[in-house]
């Protein structure tokens, strides 16, 4: 247990995303203007950096006393473009959904930044915060547990209005959820109608309605389709697909299903425990993957078709993720991984080309923190 | 055969009508075979196998109708002590949820020399020996030093290796295991996916294997059964039903999941709903959906077609689905 102290351990230098044009506004109104600007499609909307959030741990009942640290988020940096889909993906544990409640400012950073068009949106609060929230909407996994039972319809729909109403005044609020009801595909008729009597699917588009109601430009999708029926999943992805078309939108899909964060992603990142492992292009990331994590999550979904499978190389990791409170040195993968050696103890590997790859014009050439990154086609697409 | 279920029926009494949750399903597993029985939510895959193992909630349910014969013997015709005693130590099974179904109070050591005990009469001690052996066996490291300890320090895949040791502890003929993965993460499912196909063909048993993914049931089923509002709809060998469906509902589910090794266009979406089971539709339950109803699917139920052997589809189209 007896783990130094890491709160000096170099976080990742993340050398090629784009760099921050920061904005100087003092005043909130200011800030509420630079808010307001457009930003241009393909230029980055929001960009994270070296993003942390630990947990105390703390022991003692009248004193508390802090004996450690969970590790949910250590580090992190990417940057999300305006009109695309990030895709984020990792199993349970790994800090995805803090990483939505940090975008989202319903949990504080421990450090790191968030830039939201070059404002810095950990440092605000007050009017410039609720501007940013304006701006910053979340759809839930579960369809029936985020919907409030004792709530209509249209209450739902229409309850950030309340908190918002420069968005839409009062007298107009009826029409407005019958119109997001109408593009989220369900009958506008229903706007009186409580939770209960819709099916998952159904109270799934309520939840995208919700979302889209005050006009956001970044949509933060925490596993929108887990709980859905195979079926149904198809509808609200490809509804999703469609909004983003139709209100210019930019998503981060927070996942665990590889396939369905193939299929609606533009760039993906993977995440294992608190890091980023890789992060590309969707190509890059499925076709080419260099990271052995990544190889080993692709090689083990299963894929259905039994002949496709037969031609594929499995890679089965031993154990399980081991506790964000005590995280291995180094790499943190190095306790699962095939391919560890002394250096993946003692060296943290940086998110970065690989030196290898560096300067190559080929999907290769993309993000990985590995020490010993190398090509692995698994998904059998070549 | 190991096990045969006969044109069952399984109805449920709410407040607002009957529900008919299986409605006349036949299949059959033999020793060392893998049945898989994919659905969605409601399709009636999970109360059939209740039906089976003799653990469905009466009341509300009743088993309206059917034979489930198991080595030959009619189980419906049983008391429920006999039943009991063929519950365990003939047939097991392993639950989805393994931190709802274990006890919470109990040491897994306890839960699983339980086992031996109630149905083998082997005293504390010895049952003990025998759960250490059996977590050995379904690979939990340490296990001497961890019999002692309590469902909730294991893991999300350390505890359902602990259910399946528990089903398999009498070594069965036949286990049912009811979305044995579906919590779990990627790579811990393919690790016990492994460990389930491996052990079942240690001990020749029938696996009965519950689910709604159809990339799960792709690598260790022999068979699929596919449900739809209470009926099976398709029934084939493993390798046909992927590469030609021969039921719009199957050929509709295997287009609608996006696939890892390509990226798509739109997905293919079944349009609408699963039916209400208070209120099937007439005719072919799927017909509101189906892209290819005609008529007489709107009033004929349509029957289990033999499609080729031992592949069936209950479609009256199914020359056109499986040539489309």
């Amino acid at each position: 247990m007896a783990e130094p102290k890491k709160s000096d351990e170099t976080v990742d230098a993340t050398p090629n995303v784009t760099e921050i044009v920061q904005q100087d506004a003092s005043t909130t109104s200011e800030v509420e203007a630079i808010l307001d600007t457009r930003v241009d499609r393909g230029e980055p909307i929001l960009q994270v950096r070296n993003l942390v959030k630990h947990f105390p741990l703390t022991s003692g009942i009248l004193v508390k006393k802090q004996v450690g640290a969970v590790k949910a988020v250590d580090g992190i940096s990417f940057d999300l473009y305006q009109g695309e889909t990030l895709g984020i993906v990792g199993e349970s544990g790994c800090g995805k959904s803090t990483v939505a409640k940090l975008l989202m400012t319903l949990e504080k950073a421990t450090a790191g930044e968030v830039f939201y068009k070059g404002q810095d949106i950990t440092k605000l609060s007050g009017r410039a915060l609720k501007a940013v929230r304006r701006n910053i909407q979340m759809v839930f996994q579960d369809p029936y547990t985020s919907l409030n039972p004792r709530m209509t319809v249209g209450d739902i729909i229409g309850e950030p209005f309340d908190i918002h109403p420069e968005v839409a005044p009062k007298g107009d609020r009826r029409r407005k959820v019958q119109e997001l009801l109408d593009v989220v595909g369900l009958n506008p008729e229903y706007i009186n109608r409580y939770p209960h009597q819709f099916s998952g699917g159904q109270r799934q588009r309520i939840g995208i309605a919700r979302g889209l109601a005050l006009n956001p430009e970044i949509i933060i999708c925490d596993e929108p389709v887990s709980a859905l029926d195979v079926s149904v999943q198809a509808q609200v992805i490809n509804l999703m697909d469609k909004l983003q078309g139709e209100f210019n939108l930019s998503y981060i899909f927070i996942a665990h299903d590889l396939s369905i964060v193939r299929h609606i992603s533009d760039r993906v990142g993977v995440m294992y425990l608190g890091k980023m492992a890789e992060i590309g292009t969707d190509e890059q990331i499925y076709e080419h993957p260099t990271h052995p994590y990544t190889q080993a999550l692709l090689s083990a979904v299963p894929v259905p078709d039994p002949e496709a499978r037969e031609h594929r190389e499995r890679i089965i990791l031993s154990g399980d993720i081991p506790s964000p409170a005590n995280p291995p040195s180094g790499c943190r993968f190095r306790t699962r991984c095939w391919k560890v050696q002394d250096r993946c103890s003692t060296e943290v590997p940086l998110l970065a080309i690989p030196e290898r790859f560096q300067g190559l014009d080929s999907p290769v050439a993309h993000e990985s923190a590995c020490h010993f990154a190398e090509e692995k086609d698994v998904v059998g697409a070549a | 055969m190991l096990l045969e279920v006969r044109d069952l029926h399984v109805e449920f009494k709410t407040r607002d009508g009957v529900a008919k949750a299986v409605n006349g399903v036949n299949y059959s597993v033999d020793a060392g075979e893998t049945l898989a029985v994919l659905g969605e939510s409601g399709s009636g895959k999970s109360v059939t196998a209740q039906a089976v193992m003799g653990i469905l909630d009466m009341p509300p349910g009743r088993i309206a109708g059917g034979e489930i014969l198991f080595q030959g013997k009619d189980l419906l015709g049983l008391k429920e002590d006999e039943r009991r005693k063929i519950r365990g130590s003939e047939m097991a099974m392993i639950f989805q949820d393994a931190l709802s179904s274990l006890n919470p109070v109990l040491s897994v050591g306890d839960q699983l020399s339980e086992m031996f005990t109630v149905h083998r009469g082997m005293s504390r001690k010895d049952g003990k020996a025998k759960a250490v052996e059996l977590m050995d066996r379904v690979r939990i490291p340490a296990a001497k030093e961890r019999v002692g300890q309590y469902p909730h320090q294991f893991s999300g895949g350390m505890r359902q290796r602990i259910m399946i040791a528990m089903a398999m502890a009498l070594e069965p003929s036949l286990i049912i295991a009811d979305e044995p993965t579906t919590a779990l993460d990627v790579t811990v499912q393919a690790q016990v996916m492994d460990l389930l196909a491996e052990l079942q063909r240690e001990l020749n048993m029938g696996l009965i294997l519950i689910t709604h993914d159809l990339g799960v049931v792709a690598d260790v089923a022999d068979k699929i059964a596919v449900m739809y509002a209470g009926r099976i709809v398709e029934q084939a060998p493993v390798h046909e039903i992927y590469k030609k469906p021969a039921h719009p509902y199957t050929k509709g589910l295997l287009e609608s999941i996006p696939r890892l090794d390509q990226k798509g266009q739109e997905l293919y979406a079944i349009k609408g709903l699963p039916p209400n089971l208070m209120h099937i539709p007439p005719g072919c339950a799927f017909n509101p959906r189906c892209p290819m109803a005609q008529d007489v699917c709107r009033t004929d139920v349509p029957p289990l077609f033999d499609v080729a052997a031992r592949r069936q589809s209950a479609c009256f189209f199914w020359k056109e689905t499986l040539d489309g």
